[in-house]
């Protein structure tokens, strides 16, 4: 186990490939979009060939047949760190982190991002980057609330059809 | 980007009746801590009572108290009380806004505006005396590391 959430008794963990298909279902409660391929992808990457961290938050003593929400995965967060992309040193970046919609305000997304912070750290970086949409109040707001704020990067696009 | 006069004076006042929510403040003890008008941050404590972010207790020893949710109330729903962010932003009406380079402008304007709106949305009250009290820490630590050093 590496972290203990505020809620009592729940496990951050590694993900594995048992989870595979629950983090996929809770991911399509949480954004309304089932994308299995994807998730396949993120565990390949960052579980498989060990390129980044790939963490889970479960009830304990629960497995694939005793718990029927999920079997126990209230949430889940993927990150890695990059290094160098337009002179940025190393950091960490979070790429998704979910919460179960009816387990939230229990500190279970703090302890995954204290979890994910804590792999950074062993790995000697010392700052967590994200993106989030300008209007997604709530990864915005869960962000801030860890002390995230506006960093030296901006992001910047442009419709290419 | 600079914010209205009563638009701070409220952010003020929220943020220090939150910092303690059984603390009772007055507007002149208010007034006082900024170094600002206690006639205009009367009225602007008012405002902020019709709202339910604040509870004025009557009274000898009373005052105001912050009566809100703090994890649910965000920068921007107290500024909203007071101004209007870049709520034209995008709408020509200044002299040279319709023209090419007018409209051009006004969008990088809209621009910086929703980076500024999207901010303050994100940043309950709560989070924002949180970070504060983490900045604070940081710098005792700091001071105290660098006592020890010498």
């Amino acid at each position: 186990m590496l972290a203990k959430a505020r809620v009592p008794d729940v496990e951050i963990r590694l993900a594995t490939l048992d989870d595979l298909q629950h983090i996929t279902e809770l991911d399509a409660q949480i954004t309304e979009h089932l994308k299995p391929d994807y998730w396949q992808e993120m565990f390949n990457r960052h579980v498989e060939t060990g390129e980044g961290y790939f963490l889970v938050a479960q009830l304990p003593n629960t497995s694939r047949t005793e718990n029927s929400e999920l079997d126990g995965i209230l949430g889940f967060i993927v990150g890695e760190v990059r290094a160098w992309e337009f002179g940025s040193h190393p950091c960490g970046w979070i790429m998704v982190v979910g919460v179960a919609p009816n387990h939230r305000v229990r500190g279970i997304g703090e302890a995954l991002y204290n979890a994910i912070a804590d792999k950074f750290r062993e790995n000697g970086v010392d700052k967590i980057r994200t993106m989030a949409a300008r209007d997604d109040q709530l990864n915005m707001a869960f962000f801030r609330a860890q002390g995230m704020m506006a960093g030296p990067f901006i992001e910047l696009e442009k419709s290419i059809d | 980007m600079r914010l209205q006069k009563a638009t701070r004076y409220g952010l003020y006042s929220v943020l220090e009746l939150a910092r303690d929510t059984e603390r009772q403040l007055s507007a002149t003890d208010i007034a006082e801590i900024y170094g600002i008008s206690a006639n205009h941050l009367a009225k602007v404590l008012r405002d902020l009572g019709r709202a339910g972010l604040v509870d004025s207790v009557r009274g000898a020893g009373g005052g105001y108290r912050f009566s809100g949710n703090a994890k649910r109330t965000t920068l921007m729903d107290v500024i909203n009380l007071f101004e209007d962010i870049g709520s034209d932003a995008t709408s020509a009406a200044d002299p040279g806004d319709d023209t090419d380079i007018g409209q051009s402008l006004l969008l990088v304007l809209g621009e910086i505006d929703d980076i500024a709106k999207a901010t303050f949305g994100s940043i309950t009250i709560d989070t924002l005396l949180k970070t504060m009290r983490w900045r604070q820490e940081r710098e005792e630590m700091a001071n105290q590391e660098t006592k020890e050093v010498a």
